[in-house]
C-alpha cells in the first residue's frame, strides 16, 4: 500500500472532478425534469410521450452518447461539457417519471382544497404539490445519483479525467492498487451523495417524521 | 345571498349532473343541499366557487354574476370545507389555518395571530398549533378545516359533507359547535350532505335534490317534515318524520309535578319513604339527576352502579321532542325536566306532552307552487338589504342532555357510509 500515499493529491483532484461531473448534472437534470414531470401530469396526452420518450434516452449507451454529443453540439471532443450534458440527459431520463409520480402522489383532496382556497396554478405547484412530492422525488434522485457516479467513469474513454481514470491507469499497467482505490472512492462518493440527498430530504419533510395521532 | 338561475352541468361524457337548478341561499343562513349519492350536490357546490364551470345558467353572489369575477379572487372570498378536511399534510396546524390570509398578503404575524384566535374558536388548544395534520384525530382535523375556511372571515362558506367521515358521537358534537359558531358569525352557508337528519338539524332551509340534479323541494325543515311535496321527498325524509318534526316546536311552560329526590348513599328506608310509584330519582349534591332507582330492590345504601340510567333529560323550554323522549325513556314513566344549569325542576308524563302536541297547529300548507323558504321572487334583486339580517332560525334552544350514553334524545343514528 505505497501507491495511495504517493498519489493522494491526484486521487483527491480526480474525486473533485468526479463529484462535479456527476453532481452538476444531477441538479440540472432535476431542474429540467420538474417542469417536464409537471407537464406529464397536467396534460394526460403528454404523459406516455414524455415518460416513454425520456425513458428511452436511458437506453442509449453512454460511450455512444459521449462520442455523439460533440458531433451534435459542435463541442470539442475533450470538453467536459459533453459529459455534463450526457449525464444531465440520463438524470432527466430517470427523473421525469419520478417527478410525475411524485406529483401524482399528492392527495386529490389536498389539490382541490388548495384550488378552492385561491391558489393559482404556479403557486400551488411550488408551495403545495412540490413539497408533498419530495419523498417520492428524493427516492428517484438517490437512484440517479448512484447511476451518475457509476456512468461518469466511462468518460475516461473519451479522455475526460475523473476517478475512472484510475481504472484505465491500473489496467494499462496491470496494477491493482489504483483500481481498488478508484472503486472504493466511487463507492464512498456514491454514499456521500446518498447521505446529502437523505439529509436534505429530512430537512424538507419535517412533517414525515411527526408521529401519528394519539387517538 | 347566493342565487342559482337555471344552472345546469352536463359533463363531457354525457352525465347530466345538475339540471336547471334554481334557488337562492339567503344571506346569513344555512342552506342545506341534501339528496342521495350522485344527485349533483358536490357539482352544484363547486359551481359556486367555479371549481366546475356551469354548462348553462348563472350563479350570482350578492347580485354579481360569478362568471364575470376573477376566479382566484372569488375563491379567496369563499370558505371551503370538505370531508376529511383536505388539510395540507406538510404544514403545521397554524400554517394550515393561516393559508388564505397569507394568500391575501397579510403579514405573517397578523396571519398567525388570526390562526391562533381561530384555533381557540373551534375549541382546540393552542398546543396543537405546531402539530401536523397527521397528529390529529379525524374530528380535530375537521375542526381545523373549519378554522381554515373561516380564517379570512369570508361572508360565504361552502361545506361538502364536512362531518360525514367522523363517528356519530363526534359528529353530533361538531354539528352542535358548528351551529353555535354560526349563531355568532352569521355566514351565508351552503352545506352539502346525504344525511337527512343532519340536513334537518343544521338547515335554516333544506333543498332536497333528486338524481339528475333536479330540485325536488326547498323548504325550512319543519315544513319539509310536515309537507313533503311528493313520494320521493316523503321517503327521503324518513318514516319517523312526525316524531322528528317535534324538534322544531319549543315546549310551553308545562306545569311540572314536584319530584322528591334522594342523594347517593341514601339508605333503602330513606329511599322507600320518598318513592312514588315504586321509583325514586337520585341526584348529585347540586340536585342534578343521576338516575332512577326502585327502593324495593335495594339491599344497601344507593351506589352509582345501581342506578337505572335509561332516561333522557329535557331542558326546560327545549324542543317538544326532547320532553316527550324524556317521558318515554324514563323507567318511572316520569320525564325529568331540568333548568339551564341541569338542576331538576320536576317531572312530566307522556300524556301531558301528547295533549300539548295535539293542541298545536302543524305548519300551514303553503298554496303557492313554489316552496316557501326559497322560492323565486322577481323583485328580490332590489331588496337585498332586507336579506342581510343574521340567520337566526326558529330553532328551540337546548337539547336533551342524557343521563346515559344509550338513550340520546337527539338523532344520532349512524348514517350509512358516505359517498366519495
Ligand atoms: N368530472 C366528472 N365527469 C363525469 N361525470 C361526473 C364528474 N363529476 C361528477 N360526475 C357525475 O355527476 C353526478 C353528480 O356527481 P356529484 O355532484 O359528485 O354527486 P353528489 O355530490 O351528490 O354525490 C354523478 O353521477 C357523478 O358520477
Ligand atoms: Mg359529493
Amino acid at each position: 500500500m505505497t501507491w495511495l500515499p504517493d498519489h493522494l493529491g491526484e486521487v483527491l483532484s480526480l474525486t473533485v472532478r468526479h463529484t462535479y461531473l456527476a453532481g452538476v448534472p444531477l441538479i440540472l437534470g432535476l431542474l429540467i425534469a420538474l417542469p417536464l414531470g409537471w407537464l406529464a401530469r397536467r396534460y394526460r396526452g403528454l404523459y406516455p410521450i414524455l415518460i416513454i420518450g425520456t425513458g428511452l434516452l436511458y437506453t442509449i449507451p453512454s460511450l455512444a452518447l459521449f462520442i455523439m454529443l460533440p458531433l451534435l453540439l459542435g463541442t470539442k471532443i475533450l470538453d467536459p461539457a459533453n459529459v455534463v450534458i450526457a449525464m444531465t440527459i440520463y438524470t432527466i431520463a430517470l427523473l421525469v417519471r419520478t417527478v410525475a409520480d411524485g406529483l401524482g402522489s399528492v392527495p386529490d383532496a389536498v389539490n382541490q382544497s388548495a384550488t378552492a382556497m385561491g391558489y393559482r396554478r404556479g403557486r400551488r405547484f411550488l408551495s403545495v404539490e412540490l413539497p408533498l412530492a419530495v419523498p417520492v422525488i428524493s427516492a428517484g434522485l438517490r437512484v440517479a445519483a448512484v447511476s451518475n457516479v457509476s456512468i461518469v467513469s466511462v468518460a475516461t474513454l473519451i479522455g475526460v479525467q475523473q476517478l475512472g481514470s484510475l481504472f484505465t491507469d491500473g489496467f494499462n499497467r496491470a496494477f491493482m492498487e489504483p483500481i481498488i482505490v478508484g472503486v472504493v472512492a466511487c463507492v464512498l462518493l456514491a454514499l456521500v451523495f446518498d447521505g446529502v440527498i437523505l439529509g436534505a430530504t429530512r430537512l424538507a419533510t419535517p412533517w414525515q417524521r411527526a408521529g401519528k395521532a394519539p387517538s | 345571498m347566493i342565487r342559482f338561475e337555471a344552472v345546469s352541468k352536463h359533463f363531457p361524457d354525457g352525465t347530466k349532473a345538475v339540471d336547471g337548478l334554481t334557488f337562492r341561499a339567503p344571506t346569513g343562513q344555512i342552506t342545506v343541499l341534501v339528496g342521495p349519492s350522485g344527485c349533483g350536490k358536490t357539482t352544484s357546490l363547486r359551481m359556486i366557487n367555479r371549481m366546475i364551470q356551469p354548462t348553462s345558467g348563472r350563479i350570482l353572489i350578492d347580485g354579481r354574476d360569478t362568471s364575470t369575477m376573477d376566479e382566484t379572487e372569488l375563491r379567496r372570498g369563499i370558505g371551503y370545507v370538505i370531508q376529511h378536511a383536505g388539510l395540507f399534510p406538510h404544514r403545521t396546524i397554524v400554517a394550515n389555518i393561516a393559508t388564505v390570509p397569507i394568500l391575501l398578503g397579510w403579514n405573517k404575524r397578523k396571519a398567525r395571530a388570526r390562526a391562533f384566535e381561530l384555533l381557540e374558536r373551534v375549541g382546540l388548544p393552542a398546543s396543537f398549533a405546531k402539530r401536523y395534520p397527521a397528529q390529529l384525530s379525524g374530528g380535530e382535523q375537521q375542526r381545523v378545516g373549519v378554522a381554515r375556511a373561516l380564517a379570512a372571515d369570508p361572508p360565504v362558506m361552502l361545506m361538502d359533507e364536512p362531518f360525514s367521515a367522523v363517528d356519530p358521537v363526534v359528529r353530533e358534537q361538531l354539528q352542535d359547535e358548528f351551529l353555535r359558531l354560526q349563531g355568532d358569525l352569521g355566514k351565508t352557508i351552503v352545506f352539502v350532505t346525504h344525511d337527512i337528519d343532519e340536513a334537518i338539524k343544521l338547515g335554516d332551509q333544506v333543498a332536497v335534490l333528486r338524481t339528475g340534479g333536479h330540485l325536488a323541494q326547498l323548504a325550512d325543515p319543519a315544513y319539509l317534515l310536515a309537507h313533503p311535496v311528493d313520494d320521493f321527498v316523503a321517503d327521503f325524509v324518513g318514516k319517523d318524520r312526525g316524531y322528528r318534526a317535534l324538534s322544531f316546536q319549543a315546549s310551553p311552560h308545562f306545569a311540572l309535578a314536584q319530584e322528591r329526590t334522594v342523594p347517593l348513599g341514601a339508605t333503602p328506608a330513606q329511599a322507600a319513604g320518598a318513592a312514588r310509584g315504586g321509583w325514586i330519582l337520585v341526584v348529585d349534591e347540586g340536585r342534578r339527576p343521576l338516575g332512577w332507582i326502585e327502593p324495593d330492590r335495594l339491599t344497601g345504601p344507593i351506589q352509582p352502579e345501581m342506578l337505572a340510567r335509561g332516561g333522557t333529560v329535557a331542558t326546560v323550554g327545549g324542543p317538544l321532542r326532547n320532553v316527550l323522549d324524556a317521558a318515554l325513556s324514563s323507567p318511572s314513566r316520569r320525564g325529568v325536566v331540568v333548568d339551564d344549569q341541569g338542576v331538576v325542576l320536576g317531572t312530566l308524563r307522556a300524556h301531558e306532552v301528547l295533549a300539548e302536541i295535539e293542541d298545536r297547529a302543524r305548519p300551514e300548507l303553503q298554496d303557492e307552487a313554489v316552496p316557501p323558504a326559497g322560492g323565486d321572487r322577481p323583485d328580490e334583486e332590489s331588496q337585498q338589504g332586507e336579506e342581510s339580517q343574521q340567520g337566526q332560525s326558529g330553532r328551540p334552544n337546548g337539547g336533551a342532555r342524557r343521563v346515559d350514553s344509550a338513550g340520546s334524545a337527539d338523532s344520532a343514528q349512524p348514517s350509512e357510509e358516505s359517498p366519495a
